[in-house]
């Protein structure tokens, strides 16, 4: 569960950054890379609380 | 800057984690709890004022990037090599550190001096934040012309967003704590992000191109003139001064007492190279870029995040600065209610930190306080930082490092009147010469400092320490 999450939130990361790489290359255009940041904002911020969540959740329970 | 610094501090005078006592060996943390901190807490709101207000100043590109690299190098090794031997030794916060050397009333003036910078700060962080706010809504954005409120739409929108980092931060200090850590390494993407934009579409192919695009961008920005404030010293000075409050001036013991070793203040370099140095240069291509295409050299962050980056520049700018307003406005509050506390003793902190919000939110409403962010990090290092200056020869010619024997210590009086005297003799003439004859603010930093610890020495040579 926790991997799944993480790996939606670090997606969020590569979709903040990668974007301005491509469109340093020409590969895609403004308007593409504006959505494609905004997708990445909302998987991080969306789910990097959620994956903060089910490591405390993970915590507790193991105690 | 950051202000930053300022931001994962509220929570160690409140949360009683060895507020009053040196911190303990088994609370005490390796170096790699400090360098995401310290990453994160530089890339503030006000890092999208603070690169475009050098392309304003005229500063030449060779200037920024070399003025930016051996100032950087510097604050971090004041951090290092000034504050966090103190702090590993000592591990008290500044307060406790400097109550045992000034008494509790000078600390409580500090605090209030501390307090009401704060609020400015933060005022201009909410400016930042409004700046993004009022995009959807078509506001009029302020210009650099602009030093008073330059519409009401603008003055609805800096109290909403006042209104709402005072109530959340007079509620409490860990939810935004909280999400500013989330939040941080994407924000420092986003600039990242923002700043290869940036430079795409200044289109540049060379050095040279780049240098030239810059030129003309200073050109136009300045009405056809090409003058520039500020040289290599003068970046050099900044970037190295501009958090002189934390470093030389000592805020960050409250941070490094809880280090293992000195060593791990060479996390800060994580803050000074991503936050004052990339952060700052993207932030002034954004301004270059903006010129370049849409011939606008109004530094306001909110559209040139937008320009950029879409929506997610807008949310970076208006996280940027909440996160940072949030605790710089709670620990101004703490601040206030200290003060007002040797008054009216049942002065709760919610409407202490409430009216350090108001307070804060009125200045966010005079755009100058954001135009003039360059000279007021100055002149906040100016007033805070000497107090720095009393603890490191303190530490060094009066207690000769001596831990132990600091650590039992209790103040000589309530009142240090050699301490007043050795920070009000260099300070007051320097804030003179800064607010009334127009003297570049940095530069009274480290004379300031260097005078306060010496005058300090000399004052106090008949006192004992206790």
């Amino acid at each position: 569960m926790i991997t799944t999450l993480r790996t939606i939130a670090w997606l969020g990361l590569v979709l903040t950054l990668l974007p301005s790489i491509l469109f340093f290359f020409d590969a895609i255009s403004l308007e593409n890379l504006k959505t494609a940041m905004t997708a990445g904002m909302i998987l991080w911020l969306v789910f990097s609380p959620l994956v903060q969540k089910a490591k405390t959740k993970l915590v507790n329970d193991l105690r | 800057m950051s202000t930053a610094s300022i931001a994962s501090k509220p929570a160690e005078t409140t949360t009683g984690e060895f507020e009053r006592e040196a911190v303990p060996p088994q609370a005490q943390k390796g170096a790699s709890k400090f360098w995401g901190m310290y990453a994160g807490e530089h890339a503030a709101g006000t890092e999208f004022m603070i690169g475009p207000l050098f392309l304003l100043a005229g500063v030449s590109l060779q200037n920024i990037f070399l003025g930016l690299l051996f100032g950087n190098l510097m604050a971090i090794l004041s951090w290092r090599f000034i504050c966090a031997p103190i702090a590993t030794k000592a591990r008290f916060t500044l307060y406790n550190h400097l109550e045992k050397i000034s008494g509790k009333w000078l600390v409580l003036l500090y605090n209030l001096a501390n307090g009401l910078l704060f609020c400015f700060l933060a005022g201009a962080m909410i400016t930042v934040s409004a700046t993004a706010v009022g995009i959807p809504f078509d506001m009029t954005m302020p210009t650099t012309d602009d030093w008073l409120p330059n519409s009401a739409m603008f003055v609805v929108i800096v109290l909403a967003v006042g209104l709402v980092i005072s109530i959340v931060a007079s509620l409490g200090y860990d939810t935004v704590a909280k999400f500013a850590n989330i939040a941080s390494p994407w924000m420092v993407l986003v600039f990242l992000a923002c700043g290869i934009v940036a430079y795409k579409q200044l289109g540049a192919t060379s050095w040279a191109d780049l240098n030239s695009i810059w030129s003309e961008s200073i050109v136009f920005a300045q009405d056809g003139k090409s003058e520039s404030t500020m040289g290599f010293w003068s970046v050099f000075t900044f970037a190295w001064f501009c958090n002189a409050a934390m470093h030389v001036g000592m805020a960050d013991l409250s941070v490094f007492r809880f280090a293992k070793k000195a060593s791990s203040a060479w996390a800060t370099s994580a803050g000074m190279y991503v936050g004052h140095y990339m952060a700052w240069i993207a932030a002034a291509f954004m301004l270059a870029a903006q010129i370049r295409l849409n011939q606008d050299p109004n530094p306001v962050p909110g559209p040139m995040a937008n320009n950029v980056a879409g929506l997610a520049g807008i949310t970076c700018v208006i996280v940027a600065g909440w996160t940072t307003a949030n605790p710089t406005i709670y620990r101004a509050g703490l601040a206030f209610q200290a003060m007002a506390q040797t008054i009216f003793p049942n002065v709760s902190r919610f409407w202490a930190t409430f009216t350090a919000g108001l307070v804060a939110t009125i200045a966010g409403a005079f755009p100058a306080f954001a135009w003039q962010l360059l000279g007021f990090v100055g002149l906040y290092g100016t007033i805070l930082a000497p107090m720095g200056g009393v603890i490191f020869f303190d530490w060094y010619f009066r207690r000769k490092g001596n831990a132990i024997e600091f650590q039992r210590t209790s103040p000589v009086s309530s009142f240090s009147i050699p301490v007043l005297l050795a920070w009000l003799i260099p300070v007051v003439p320097s804030f003179y010469l800064i607010v009334y004859k127009g003297y570049t603010a940095v530069n009274f930093v480290l004379p300031c400092w260097l005078a306060t610890g010496i005058l300090y020495l000399l004052f106090s040579k008949k006192v004992k320490t206790a």
